[in-house]
């Protein structure tokens, strides 16, 4: 398990951007990169099938074309990233019973206050762990 | 006959780590059971003791789900590829 997720200042800004996109929706994608890995290769923003402000689903067909993307490169899809609107960037009850892949990092960006905020936890056997947040590219 | 199945990540370290196995099946319910037989840490997983599709798993034949054409009844083809890939959503 990694304990630390490093991606690139344009990734934090097209995920932070598409969640505010979103609105009032939650927003979701895909993370690429080394399974298990930490650092975030590229991001590929997702429709939420299920177009609610209360919850999200990956369209199976969008994630097959992304994880055929991912293969081309050489990756993997090594995480998930959607937004909550009205809450914490902590996992929710739902996204704890859903988290079926203890190698993935999944990233939650909050729009409740004025600011987004990008945070980023394991899930392991229904265990939540936070893991530090590195944006590279900002020196 | 044989077909490639793709793993996802999560299934992986069943089958010492490779995301891409072949296995032989007429059919995608033979398929997945011989995925299982082989590979015991995926044994209900994918499909359930009925034999029918775990709801947390989308399973493509090629470019189509396989829930739209006629589930684990599904003739593959020879040389055609299966993707297992896992639900992904929350709230």
């Amino acid at each position: 398990m990694t304990p630390v997720l490093r991606l690139s200042r344009e990734i934090y800004m097209e995920m932070t951007g598409h969640a505010l996109r979103g609105l009032p929706e939650e927003a979701c994608g895909l993370l690429v990169g080394t399974y298990g890995g930490e650092e975030v290769v590229r991001f590929f923003p997702t429709e939420n099938a299920v177009a609610s402000a209360l919850i999200y689903e990956i369209d199976p067909r969008e994630m097959l074309g992304v994880d055929r993307e991912a293969q081309a490169i050489g990756a993997d899809i090594m995480g998930v990233f959607h937004s909550h609107t009205h809450s914490d960037a902590y996992p929710s009850p739902t996204d704890v019973a859903q988290a079926l892949d203890p190698g993935w990092h999944y990233v939650l960006v909050s729009l409740r206050d004025t600011h987004p905020v990008l945070r980023s936890y394991s899930v392991v056997d229904g265990v939540i762990g936070e893991e530090p947040v590195i944006v590279t590219g900002l020196e | 006959m044989a077909v490639e199945v793709r793993l996802p990540t999560v299934l992986r370290t069943h089958a010492g780590g490779a995301s891409v196995v072949s296995v032989d099946g007429a059919t995608v319910g033979e398929v997945l059971a011989k995925l299982g037989a082989e590979y015991p840490g995926m044994a209900g997983q994918v499909v359930q003791p009925d034999g029918s599709l775990h709801k947390f798993v989308n399973i493509y034949l090629n470019d189509d789900d396989v829930r739209y054409l006629d589930g684990v009844d599904t003739p593959v083809p020879d040389g055609s590829e299966i993707s297992i890939l896992p639900a992904v959503a929350g709230g």
